[in-house]
């Protein structure tokens, strides 16, 4: 593995390459907060977190657009190759799927913010829970290989990834056979579908992220065809019978 | 230190569907000795025909004696001694029977200042052709030159004034006059030692543009101190460090994932 911990020689480019790194992981860590509070709004039936979630997401935004800014600052000026450039682009890369997760996070906590005026559905908000702290589990993972440069942590988010598409399909039916049992249940029922796709693309930016990170250390992309059943998202229970 | 491996993969040569062109200048464990002092350690290094390899390195690597061991530039300094192979379309250059003039009219030269011969624009460029015997009469002579020129760039500019001074051009249009003299003679290599270190950002994208359109004919050998002009005008690197090539690569992958430390703390401005 390359070692690219020696100092640039103008030392100001290494701070700034810091600067935009150490931003990136502030923003992770702000987006990780946003899911585990989405989260904890719908299981909680808390209106107020569900508020400040939304009202947080303007600052994950906000970072985006500054990480975005100094990266092209520092493409500019420094014209970076090799790892540097890597690391920019990445840098880039990875803010852009933070500011989609924060998004997410913010369309599942007003989707609870609407269910809490509803009869509640506990063993469905149950399944949301479950399938929400595995995707924050996720996405924790992935940062943490981001700030410790560990590829091995990426390449274990990268290549389970199914895990979160069975909690898809399974909640997909479960949500059915509710639906069909009760239409009255129908109007929730939708929300937490909502929220199950919100939560399984949160999943699909972890791996993004794992992407990036392997890219940024090694140079190669990953292969794109991952290990999985299908090749479409559709869930398994939607597909015609055959 | 273990021996770049030599990429054998073809050479893009003009877009990504041109042809990929064979070898025109193969070269097998060269060394240079000034008297007693190693300047070129065992420099083995394929250069693509109708491509354009860049030789980047530190002050001193010795990228500038390589590119001089091409047309035996060399034997003009007392005490020099080179090793090792050099081959041009698989003719020894260095063996006896080769003319070192002959050798340089195939392999032309252009250096860091440009350097016309206190003569008139078209002597410049007719020298060589004079010289070599390559024409026969007076209006073949000027065809070449007009084509020379024409080739360089620089007909527009100089077509009205033939017969001023060389000198009396400006920096940017004294090198493309120097590489005009340099095809005049038809070569088939251009070796360019730093060819745009004393030219301005506008020059110098003149000089690039020249480089990428002359890459259709020749074998283009440039040794540069600028890493942004290695990579935007060539299609093969070699990195040099202390006489001995660290790592040959395709431009873009050594640009953005070099294999060796020494390239990535010497690219990305590193202390190593």
């Amino acid at each position: 593995m390359m070692d690219s911990t020696n100092q640039h020689t103008v030392r100001a480019y290494g701070d700034e390459l810091n600067q935009i790194t150490a931003d990136v992981a502030r923003m992770g860590g702000l987006a990780e907060a946003q899911i585990a509070d989405a989260i904890e709004s719908v299981s909680r039936r808390d209106a107020e977190l569900a508020q400040q979630v939304i009202a947080r997401d303007a600052r994950l935004d906000e970072l985006q657009r500054e990480i975005e800014r100094k990266a092209i600052r520092l493409i500019a000026l420094r014209q970076p190759v090799a790892t540097d450039l890597r690391r920019t682009v990445a840098a880039m890369k990875i803010a852009t799927d933070l500011e989609r997760t924060g998004d997410l996070a913010r369309s599942v906590a007003k989707r609870g913010l609407s269910l809490s005026d509803l009869e509640p559905l506990a063993p469905l908000t149950r399944s949301i829970e479950r399938m929400g702290k595995l995707v924050a589990k996720r996405m924790k993972a992935v940062l943490d290989a981001y700030v410790t440069s560990e590829i091995a942590g990426a390449l274990d988010v990268w290549s389970h990834d199914d895990d979160v598409d069975e909690h898809y399909n399974a909640l997909f039916r479960e949500l059915l056979t509710y639906m069909m049992a009760d239409p009255r249940t129908i109007t929730s029922c939708a929300h937490l579908l909502f929220m199950a796709k919100n939560l399984e693309r949160i999943g699909d930016h972890a791996t993004n992220i794992a992407e990036m990170i392997h890219y940024e250390i090694t140079g190669d992309e990953l292969d794109t065809a991952r290990p999985r059943q299908g090749a479409d998202d559709t869930p398994v229970s939607e597909k015609e019978p055959s | 230190m273990d021996a770049p491996v030599i990429d054998t993969r073809p050479i893009v040569a003009a877009g990504p569907k041109a042809p990929a062109h064979g070898i025109k200048v193969r070269t097998r464990d060269v060394s240079v000795f000034y008297g007693d002092k190693q300047a070129l350690s065992d420099v083995s290094l394929d250069m693509a025909d109708r491509a354009v390899t860049a030789l980047i390195g530190p002050s001193g690597c010795g990228k500038s004696t390589f590119l001089r061991c091409l047309n035996r530039m060399n034997d003009t300094i007392q005490g020099a001694r080179v090793e090792g192979v050099i081959e041009l379309d698989g003719e020894d250059v260095n063996a006896r029977a080769v003319d070192p003039v002959a050798l340089r009219a195939r392999v032309g030269m252009v250096f860091q200042r440009p350097n016309p011969f206190p003569k008139s624009i078209f002597e410049n460029v007719a020298y060589g052709p004079r010289i070599h015997g390559l024409t026969t009469s007076k209006s073949e002579l000027q065809d070449v030159v007009e084509q020379a020129l024409r080739r360089a760039g620089l007909w527009d500019e100089v077509a009205d004034r033939l017969d001023q001074s060389g000198s009396s051009l400006s920096g940017g249009q004294q090198q493309r006059l120097v590489i005009a003299r340099a095809i005049a003679v038809d070569p088939e290599v251009i070796l360019m030692d730093e060819p745009c270190s004393a030219l301005d950002p506008i020059a110098t994208a003149r000089i690039e543009e020249l480089i990428d359109e002359l890459r259709q004919q020749y074998c283009i050998v440039i040794v540069t101190h600028s890493m942004a002009q290695a990579a935007r005008v060539s299609q093969q690197t070699a990195f040099f460090h202390m006489g001995q090539i660290v790592e040959i690569g395709r431009t873009d992958e050594l640009f953005t994932n070099p294999k060796e430390q020494r390239t990535l703390d010497y690219i990305t401005g590193r202390f190593g």
